[in-house]
């Protein structure tokens, strides 16, 4: 039973707390946002100096063998900084598909990329109907000689816009909604057929909408059993969870202290409106709202290492639930403490709020989980 | 960072769970499962056999008869006994007058007072709220004159639990009335059976009567049941009232609940079909399970930085128990009210004798409903908590 980093990790949060301190400012930010595609590719070159984006992979693969709580550290500061760069769609889900699924081939051509910086992933997985059931593909990957044509539409692919490779979720067998009979692809994002519709999202992160018209690939573009891969998508989108749980507790985080420094300068009736125990009390609910979803992105983070997969899954589910309703809370009441500049996109407490908002609805949202939660039978 | 309890741990609470197990009366257990109220004896039964076994006072200083557990036996101890269920300690007399005797008090005090508040040989009771001083204490005014060798005591404590039951009270008295009202203010402990002492109940909204009005009119108390120092009061109670920070959450008791709410929902029907299996039922259950887990993990974080850090510097996360303890007791309540739906309403004229056994199931299901609302009151209120986050916590 313990809840500190280690020696190591204490270390890895001040280096990642360090360099984002350095150039991660609200105003630098907005700078990045403008670079083609939205995000700087110095400061991700950054990050892979420092070794953030090798953190999970082994140190056969070139990589540092971090576990969950690495990410966790990770994810949280890039949280509490708004950082746009695309962390979790190239090393969280990207590499976590290689990790668990790649052949020795597959990560010699892919992780290295991802480690010095080079290349970004994208995970093209949403469909228009399928919602939040990952088993509901209609996208599909027929054989063709030795490889496989792809066609389909996925939608609100985060990086899809810049990504070099695109992991694309396609059903090589059965019917829309059947548990079997899909596959996990990796498509280069130039590959003939491939159409992408890209725009900002509401958080200020860049999607696309990408269309798969007898898109033709390989033989070594499947991870994992094309057949059966419902399991090995579930994992990676469990640790995604975990990853955006940790997102939005430093999100929550710089929230809170953001509306915490507003509220004891800015002044009414003669007074700092801090002094207000109606604000007060809405602050201190704030703060209750933000430990508990801490105490529950740590629980699904050291949740992420269960063997039982039940176990795992329904731990996870409880987080986000958390999560999201602590998300919720805390967001719509830094707004309301900010009072009208919290409306303005001068002030920065309205990005937080939005990315904030979009979490909750990425990979199941609030009632989502906790009717899975309840179908699983509980956490009791 | 490690979720898992070691195998020491794991073998200690297989160990607590055995002896209670083997030791507590089931008709006591019954009646915790059944949220009815224990008679005096069947609390003191059960709370000697605590002691005889050493876990009386399980976290006093070993030498007045503490086990020296760490922070997480403690905790493991705490749940196991919460969700066995079995009552607690009383905590009037170990968790709160305990700690300020072995702390503040001189060393004749210590060997008067420890065993028998550990052995339960005195039931003790807590004189801190007065009609006119609920959140704001420190305005009491039961007052306490010194003459020669004595203290006359005057004055009246109100919600004083269980008070019908005490041989003992330890009193907050103003002893300085010329002094800024937190710095007036004594320890001083007596005996209820004192002449000018009166105990009425209040009748309370779940048709019990825990607690009390206690009058004090002209009590004659030895001087030297004073605990500390004069007017040094304020101090040892704001130390009694911080002493007890993660027991508070109960999420034990919470636990416990849950799993009856879930057995009885599996039994009662609802649209032809066990309540279980109804969704939007269902639904709130896992909000609650959930926010419940939440509390947990926020428990443990306390427990493992006490562990590590000792209890000095509180870990800001602490201030939460309390808040969302209360509330999800609260909302277990709620959900038992909504699986008995309309078998809520008769009232239970037997009692707690066990003599209706056609009602056991539903019997004290509204009572326990209403008499769970105090929790959010008592023990400083959740507003009283919400501002101590804001000043202590973030700044405000």
């Amino acid at each position: 039973m313990d809840f500190d980093l280690n020696e190591e990790q204490r270390l890895l949060k001040e280096s990642i707390d360090g360099l984002l301190t350095d150039s991660y400012d609200f105003e630098q930010r907005k700078k990045y946002m403008k670079e083609k595609g939205g995000w700087s590719k110095t400061v991700w070159l950054k990050l892979a100096e420092q070794g953030l984006l090798g953190l999970p992979f082994s140190e056969a693969d070139g990589g540092f063998g971090g576990g969950g709580v690495e990410t966790m550290i990770v994810m949280e500061a890039l949280g509490k900084a708004l950082v746009l760069e695309p962390y979790l769609a190239t090393v969280v889900i990207g590499g976590g598909f290689l990790r668990h699924a790649g052949t020795d081939a597959q990560k010699a051509a892919h992780v290295p990329g991802i480690i010095d910086g080079s290349k970004t992933l994208a995970f093209a997985q949403l469909e228009k109907n399928s919602r939040y059931d990952l088993f509901d593909v209609s996208t599909t990957a027929k054989k063709k000689g030795d490889g496989w044509v792809i066609d389909g539409e996925k939608f609100v692919v985060l990086n899809g816009e810049n990504a070099d490779t695109l992991v694309v979720t396609a059903r090589t067998k059965g019917d829309r909604r059947d548990k079997t009979g899909i596959g996990v692809f990796l498509v280069p994002a130039n590959a003939k057929g491939v159409a992408k519709k890209s725009y900002p999202t509401q958080d200020g992160l860049h999607a696309a909408d990408i269309t798969f018209t007898g898109v033709e690939i390989g033989p070594d573009a499947v991870l994992g059993n094309p057949e059966d891969s419902l399991v090995l998508i579930e994992r990676v989108v469990d640790e995604a969870r975990i990853a955006l749980c940790a997102e939005a507790v430093g999100l929550m985080d710089e929230s809170l202290k953001t509306t915490v420094e507003y509220i004891k300068t800015r002044k009414q009736f003669g007074v700092a409106i801090g002094s207000f125990q109606s604000l007060q009390h809405r602050a201190s609910d704030m703060f209750v709202a933000a430990e508990q979803a801490r105490s529950m992105s740590m629980f699904a983070t050291m949740a992420g290492d269960f063997e039982n997969a039940q176990e795992r899954t329904n731990a996870i589910a409880a987080a986000k639930v958390q999560i999201g309703k602590s998300l919720k809370f805390v967001g719509q009441q830094a707004i309301q403490l900010h009072g009208g500049i919290g409306m303005t996109m001068e002030a920065k407490i309205g990005h937080y709020f939005k990315r904030l908002t979009m979490i909750e609805n990425s990979f199941g949202d609030t009632d989502y989980h906790q009717r899975r939660v309840a179908d699983a039978g509980g956490l009791i | 960072m490690d979720l898992a309890f070691t195998k020491e741990e794991q073998a200690f609470r297989e160990e607590v769970r055995q002896f209670f197990r083997d030791n507590v009366p089931p008709d006591t257990r019954r009646k915790m499962v059944e949220g009815r109220h224990l008679s005096k004896d069947e609390m003191v039964t059960w709370w000697r056999i605590l002691n005889k076994k050493g876990w009386g006072v399980s976290h006093w200083p070993t030498q007045y008869g503490g086990t020296g557990w760490t922070s997480v036996q403690h905790y493991i101890f705490n749940e196991e006994l919460q969700s066995y269920p079995a009552p607690q300690p009383l905590a009037f007399g170990v968790s709160m007058v305990g700690p300020v005797i072995y702390t503040f008090g001189n060393e004749e005090q210590k060997k008067k007072y420890l065993p028998r508040i550990a052995n339960v040989d005195d039931w003790w009771c807590q004189g801190f709220s007065e009609p006119g001083s609920g959140s704001d204490l420190a305005s009491l005014k039961t007052k306490a004159e010194r003459k020669g060798d004595k203290w006359i005591i005057n004055g009246q404590k109100t919600w004083t639990t269980l008070a019908q039951h005490a041989d003992m009270i330890f009193c907050l008295c103003r002893t300085d009335n010329n002094a800024k009202k937190q710095m007036g203010i004594s320890f001083i402990v007596f005996s209820m059976k004192s002449k000018g002492v009166t105990v009425r109940p209040i009748q309370t909204i779940d048709g019990g009567a825990e607690v009390n009005e206690v009058f004090f009119d002209d009590v004659e108390v030895p001087y030297e049941n004073l605990i500390g120092e004069e007017n040094k009061g304020w101090d040892y109670a704001k130390f009694l009232l911080g002493n007890e920070r993660t027991g508070i959450a109960r999420v034990g008791v919470s636990k416990e609940r849950l799993r009856r709410i879930k057995d009885l929902a599996s039994k009662v029907e609802s649209a032809g079909k066990p309540m279980i299996q109804d969704a939007a039922f269902r639904e709130k259950l896992a909000a609650c399970e959930i926010e419940l887990k939440a509390l947990e993990l926020t428990q443990l974080r306390v427990v493992a930085d006490e562990g590590k850090h000792g209890k000095g510097k509180p870990n800001p996360a602490s201030s939460v128990l309390k808040i969302k303890g209360s509330e999800i007791q609260q909302t277990t309540t709620e959900l038992l009210m909504e699986v008995i739906g309309p078998f809520a309403a008769p009232f239970d004229v037997h009692g707690d004798d066990g003599s209706n056994e056609a009602m056991d199931w539903t019997a004290q299901i509204a009572p326990s409903y209403f008499n769970n609302r105090k929790v959010s009151i008592y023990g400083g209120s959740n507003e009283i908590q919400r501002n101590i986050i804001a000043k202590a916590v973030l700044g405000l």
